[in-house]
């Protein structure tokens, strides 16, 4: 029939595109692990790249985690304040925020980070310490923090629940602890996953912003593959795959919407 | 019971509100809520009831020159964290991230009540409103009736000195409605406590209220007992809000009130009637070979079991409401004699 | 209620300060270095007067075109496809389409080279079939390719949302009134996701205008603005230059994704 060929078409055309997004990967990761690639597969499989990557960049390594851990606290510490208040209010003001928060994600990196470095580049201290770096990112992930908060905020009725805790007795602080923070949870966990996520594949900005001393591992990727083996470069990506992979599986885990509950009246 | 404080006496001096965007919700008020009282806002959507228990709540304040007074302190600009007044709410506002026990337990935690007495002030007010198996329930897996009574329950465990219920009703339907207004009429007279309730539903109002606040459009148009209300309506919109009115049109002449059906003997009419408003319980059909000044002819009948409920023309332009007690059929087009009792009949 | 205003603005501080100091303030610095060079202001209108800087940005468009046209008719059919039809993998599917989300243009960038570099499959495929190995990653079709690749993730998942939300009893009632499947492909469904593609179109654009990784790794010989950019900036030391190209850039990517806002309001997630 014709509808099954037409399926079956879509089908397969499906199957090619995923071939074209997953095979480079299974490629890369494996390059990585064989002892020559240009032999091939056949050449037999060895971690020893992947212990050459170790021991010639795992301060990247350290980096890059480092950096996305301090990315979180302080997009966590910016963000969650900033969503309540665009929670509580909706006008002109508020929509002209966060329209600006989202300027550094619209804008290529490149010019971000040449605006800092126009900026703050003189400033030798802060220009070489790993902090110069953190504040790319922060700009770059603050909106995603703040748009997932904010996601959920909106969800519930923020003020009545307020309300409610203020007909209670509950000063601003204890409401926020008790009623604001618990609510927004969901929203938090998924801000922090895809902070965390973004923080550590940010290549673009962090190029510009890197020393010699502050190398991230996009960075010191970018470096592999100019300079060395090939079989190395792959050991970098797989090591690379091999930490991100759990970050996104989390990520698409936590994309899957839970469905609203109906709870009928019990005949007392 | 010592369930409640001291009952509140609360009073509105002169509280106007207008919102930021030129909205006037509320004229000046004044009035004067008794200690121990039960206070109904009653009134269509937009006529300023639920802005009134805001202000009173303290979630709102008045315009300038407004003043809310509890037993004569002034209060207007405490915070409502601070004025220790129960506050039910229409969408109830249970906190999702606790349970039963700890949404009503958590005006005594604000309170920094130690841990046991919260537990055993939680396990009272669970077995008050007979909830005590709901304790570990999260609230999405609550009924609406269920919520309800834990709103309740959250309100009251602190022992609040007046109790403001927002429409609490309204979310639910009518057979719980009915059952959960019995509740809260026993348990609002069992605390002795202020309260104030709002909502749009007249049967509610008269069967829960001591005193009845009939509001439109921002202004007071009634006090009283729901009996006043009810029988000496104070303006027309009272009298049609509150239950069914009928209406004659037509001229007073020495102690006579003519209309289109006929006439009726009133001798204390005032002299220029031209149209008088009685309840469907104060007119009734002629009985056997009694003959009545007027007359009109059956619309529809709904035979009710204990009554029967009858639209009759009179050539008005409404038909009347009668609910008859007589016990005969009745069909469409039957000529009916209809007697009026003259201490039912209303001018305004 | 006064203490409320104040506390709200208390709160916004610190994001306030923190943006203000470390974007509003270098963005604005980065204009006016922009016109602080040898040709002063006119630095602006070199994208478009100087041969060089113009013929990049034709370059870029150019590749973001196609990148865009590509990516959603990939995005279009996998998408619509998946939606559509439930069947066992169907899930595995969609992952494997949407995680490579987060990848940075770097390694975008080494996998082309994997794909379609001196050593590469395509090269080996082609040699055994055709006697002559095919070498494009560090050309522009290399570029186009790896853009692709990170574009289909962010598309499809707009496109499946929209997918979603399409009704089938138009399409029942085109098919009732005789319409054949590429008409009603064409006469209602296209239509009907026209919003979704116009909006992920747009962000797939703005992405590919502003990506940097995924050049830089396959050698600056791809004359793309970032990369010019960037080679003004290292290279040349042209501070001026680079400021003001990448001033304009900026501009450039921010309207088409203020545009792309105002037609469907969807988050954004960039990298490349």
């Amino acid at each position: 029939m014709k509808r099954r060929g037409l399926f079956l078409l879509q089908l397969g055309f499906t199957l090619l595109v995923c071939a074209f997004l997953v095979v480079p990967v299974i490629l890369s990761m494996l390059a990585g692990l064989t002892v020559n690639y240009f032999i091939g597969v056949e050449s037999g499989l060895t971690l020893r790249w992947v212990m050459e990557v170790w021991n010639g960049y795992r301060e990247t390594i350290f980096l890059s985690i480092g950096l996305s851990l301090a990315c979180l606290a302080v997009t966590l510490v910016l963000g969650v304040p900033t969503a309540y208040v665009l929670a509580k209010r909706q006008n002109a003001l508020t929509r002209t925020l966060e329209e600006m928060l989202v300027l550094p994600v619209a804008v290529p990196g490149l010019a971000t980070a040449l605006a800092l470095i126009v900026t703050y580049g003189s400033l030798s201290g802060f220009r070489t310490s790993w902090a110069f770096i953190l504040v790319g990112h922060v700009l770059f992930t603050l909106p995603f923090m703040v748009r997932s908060v904010l996601a959920v905020l909106s969800a519930i009725d923020l003020k009545t629940l307020e309300e409610g805790a203020a007909s209670l007795g509950a000063g601003f602080w204890p409401r926020f602890r008790d009623i604001v923070l618990p609510n927004c949870r969901q929203g938090i966990l998924a801000g922090s996953l895809m902070v965390v996520t973004l923080s550590m594949g940010e290549f673009n900005m962090t190029w510009l912003l890197h020393t010699p001393f502050t190398k991230t591992l996009p960075v010191g990727l970018a470096d592999a593959y100019a300079s060395l083996r090939l079989e190395v470069g792959s050991a970098y990506t797989l090591v690379f795959f091999l930490m991100i992979m759990p970050l996104l599986l989390a990520l698409q885990a936590f994309a899957k919407p839970r469905p609203a509950k109906f709870v009928a009246e019990e005949t007392e | 019971m010592t369930d409640a404080g001291t009952p509140l006496a609360i009073a509105l001096t002169n509280c106007a509100k207008t919102f930021a965007d030129g909205t006037r919700a509320l004229e000046p008020l004044d009035l004067a809520i008794h200690a121990g009282e039960t206070v109904v806002f009653l009134g269509p959507s937009g006529c300023g009831k639920t802005t009134t228990l805001r202000i009173i709540a303290g979630l709102e304040e008045p315009d300038a020159g407004g003043k809310v007074l509890f037993d004569g302190i002034d209060v207007t600009h405490l915070p409502i964290e601070q004025r220790n007044v129960g506050m039910v709410f229409q969408s109830y506002a249970l906190f999702p991230n606790m349970t039963v026990a700890g949404n009503i337990g958590y005006g005594l935690k604000i309170r920094k009540v130690a841990e046991t007495q919260v537990k055993a002030r939680v396990s009272e007010m669970l077995a008050m409103m007979q909830i005590t198996m709901l304790a570990d329930r999260r609230i999405d897996q609550l009924s609406g009736g269920q919520r309800q009574r834990v709103a309740l329950a959250r309100a009251i465990a602190v022992r609040p000195r007046a109790l403001l219920l927002d429409e609490p009703l309204t979310a639910l339907d009518a057979k719980l409605r009915d059952m959960l207004r019995l509740e809260i009429d026993s348990l609002l007279r069992s605390l002795g406590i202020t309260a104030i309730y709002v909502t749009h539903d007249q049967a509610e109002a008269m069967a829960l209220g001591d005193r009845i606040v009939v509001m439109e459009h921002g202004r007071v148009a009634q006090i009283g007992k729901p009996r006043e209300i009810y029988q000496r309506p104070a303006t027309r919109f009272v009298a049609e809000f509150i239950g069914t009115m009928n209406r004659l049109t037509g001229a007073v002449k020495n102690g006579v009130f003519t209309c289109k059906a006929g006439s009726l003997a009133w001798p204390e009419a005032p002299a220029n009637t031209t149209e008088i408003l009685f309840r469907p319980e104060d007119i009734r059909v002629a009985e056997g070979r009694e003959t009545t000044g007027l007359l009109g002819k059956v619309t529809a009948a709904f035979f009710l079991g204990d009554r029967t409920r009858l639209f009759v023309d009179v050539g008005e332009a409404q038909p009347l409401v009668i609910e008859s007690t007589a016990r005969r059929d009745f069909s469409h087009g039957d000529p009916v004699g209809l007697a009026i009792d003259p201490r039912g009949l209303l001018v305004l | 209620m006064r203490h409320e205003v104040r506390r709200l603005i208390l709160l916004l501080l610190p994001a306030g300060i923190f943006f203000a100091a470390f974007f509003l303030l270098p963005m604005a610095r980065l204009f006016f270095i922009g016109g602080s060079g040898k040709t002063g202001w006119a630095a602006y209108a070199a994208i478009i007067t100087d041969a060089h800087y113009f013929s990049s940005l034709l370059s870029t468009l150019g590749v973001a075109a196609a990148t865009t046209a590509a990516t959603l008719v990939i995005s279009g059919i996998s998408g619509v496809f998946l939606q559509r039809h439930k069947f066992p993998g169907n899930a595995a599917l969609v992952a494997m389409l949407t995680f490579p989300l987060a990848f940075p243009g770097v390694v975008i960038g080494f996998m082309v080279i994997m794909l379609a570099g001196r050593m590469g499959l395509v090269g080996q495929v082609t040699q055994a079939l055709t006697g002559e190995k095919l070498v494009f990653a560090y050309t522009i079709a290399g570029l186009f390719m790896g853009y692709v690749y990170f574009s289909i993730p962010r598309t499809i998942l707009t496109v499946m949302a929209a997918a979603e939300k399409l009704d089938p009893k138009l399409e029942e009632a085109a098919r009732s009134l005789g319409a054949s499947p590429w008409h009603v492909l064409r006469d209602v469904i296209i239509p009907g996701l026209k919003p979704a593609f116009i909006s992920a179109g747009a962000i797939c654009f703005a992405t590919a205008v502003g990506a940097f990784g995924t050049a830089f790794t396959l050698a600056a010989r791809i004359n793309v603005l970032p990369m010019v950019i960037y080679t003004e900036f290292t290279l040349s030391a042209n501070i001026a230059m680079a400021a003001a190209l990448s001033f304009v850039l900026g501009i450039v990517t921010w309207l088409v994704l203020a545009v792309a806002r105002t037609a469907a309001g969807s988050s954004v997630a960039a990298a490349g």
